[in-house]
């Protein structure tokens, strides 16, 4: 392999990288949000917890990254990539997270039904993952899959309870499903940097179990056909642009909120 | 000394550090020493105190447990206490932590203390929604009439018990 091609490769695994890290630290954010709020108390320990197992996901996900990118850009000592400069430095264009992660949680039928189907998605995806030639990734996987197990059943549960409960929680969950849906088509549309040399598995084929599992619940939930009407699932409009950069105009507030202290007292600790 | 997946030949020196280490507890759960939760993977040293350099290798229970940092930070203090230089702590994620790698005594302390011990040899958690686990005894009244209150509990490796005799809530340190 040329060095000119050593480079194009590592450069898309650090930006696959930077992918995976971004889409669990934004949603990390985005469940922490209930810190405090939750319906009850045991369900806010739920949910931040799953909020810890995310960013803890992200770390591991980051400190690979910035690992490759220092043996690659050759920066000064003080001027060296850590998971903390990816976390609060980089600019909304340079996140690569799903757009589904930066949505407000807006209610808690949304926070449940995005991480079911974001859940059911990463345990898919690091079962391929954990097999991957880099050696850290397949780590990172290997550790991630049995949280992401919790998380699956602890949120497929809540979309079933919701789905199938009173009128009022019927509704919400059928709201949920209508704004969502439009989301989950980017999961599998693969980016220039998630080519099969470097994911190791077609990204593609993900989608078939990924509907299986998530239909199973929904229709149990009594809200899979509603949002199609009279639509098959092919031909509802889809969103995508997260893992490129292009985001939604929540991503800007999410980072203010995020990055604000490292921004104001640059290299604060406590 | 049990060390519970691993198995090598110590030197006296690497035995010295593994009783050193005995001494290093988990800070959310402070009976638990790092070996009784088996995250301690392995121990080299290089020379003999004073000169020499020792890396421990632990792996974490949880990919976002905080508990960690501050482990690893305790680890390189005792040792550094103990004379030793040159300590490094190194992290391994791979093979998984699972709690099939906590020690009997471990699990004993665990009671002791009121937190319901992980069940032995149970790999696999119960995947099937609403579907149960394997009961799980009391640790204050050993009832096994208990109900799962949150799958999420205080920590992330513990979940939220109630005991329908004595009614006590109480933590279970659950199956991972």
């Amino acid at each position: 392999m040329s060095e000119k091609e050593h480079h194009i490769l590592s450069g898309r695994l650090i930006n696959y990288l930077l992918q995976l890290a971004d889409t669990n630290l934004i949603l990390s954010q985005r469940n922490a949000e209930w810190c405090g709020h939750g319906p009850i108390l045991e369900q806010d320990i739920a949910i931040t917890n799953i909020s810890l197992d995310l960013l803890g996901q992200a770390r591991n996900f980051y400190q690979h990254a910035a690992q490759l990118i220092n043996k690659t850009v050759k920066n000064s000592a003080d001027d060296r990539t850590t998971e903390d400069s990816l976390a609060y430095l980089r600019t909304e264009r340079e996140f690569k997270n799903l757009l589904i992660t930066e949505l407000p949680g807006t209610d808690w039928a949304h926070t449940v039904l995005r991480q079911f189907f974001i859940s059911v998605y990463q345990l898919l995806l690091y079962e391929e993952l954990q097999k991957n030639k880099d050696e850290q990734i397949a780590a990172i996987a290997e550790k991630s899959i049995k949280e992401v197990q919790y998380h699956v059943k602890w949120s497929g549960e809540w979309v079933m309870r919701l789905g199938d409960g009173t009128a009022e929680s019927h509704l919400r969950m059928l709201n949920a499903m209508e704004n969502l849906w439009p989301y989950t088509g980017e999961f599998f549309i693969p980016a220039k940097y998630e080519k099969e040399e470097i994911i190791g598995f077609d990204l593609n084929a993900l989608k078939k179990p990924w509907l299986q599992k998530i239909s199973t619940v929904l229709k149990d939930a009594k809200v899979w056909t509603a949002v199609f009407r009279d639509k098959t699932s092919g031909n509802v409009f889809m969103h995508s642009g997260g893992k490129t950069g292009i985001h939604t105009e929540h991503m800007g507030f999410i980072l203010a909120d995020l990055q604000y202290l490292q921004r104001t007292y640059p290299g604060a600790k406590w | 000394m049990n060390l519970p997946g691993l198995h090598i030949i110590l030197s006296t020196e690497e035995k010295k550090i593994w009783e050193i280490l005995e001494s290093v507890v988990d800070p959310e759960v402070p009976v638990l020493s790092v070996i009784d939760l088996g995250i301690i993977r392995d121990i080299i040293v290089s020379n003999g105190p004073g000169t020499g350099s020792v890396e421990v290798f632990i792996t974490p229970t949880y990919s976002g447990c905080p508990a960690m940092d501050a482990i690893s930070v305790d680890i390189k203090l005792r040792l550094i206490e103990k004379g030793y230089k040159n300590v490094k702590v190194i992290s391994l994620l791979s093979p998984a932590w699972t709690t099939e790698w906590m020690t009997d005594t471990g699990k004993e302390k665990l009671k002791a203390y009121g937190i319901a011990p992980p069940h032995p040899k149970q790999i696999v958690c119960e995947s099937n929604f609403f579907a149960e686990s394997e009961a799980v005894q009391c640790p204050l009244c050993d009832s096994y009439h208990t109900k799962l209150i949150s799958r999420f509990g205080s920590t992330p490796c513990k979940a939220l018990y109630q005991c329908e005799d004595c009614k006590e809530p109480f933590d279970y340190f659950k199956c991972h």
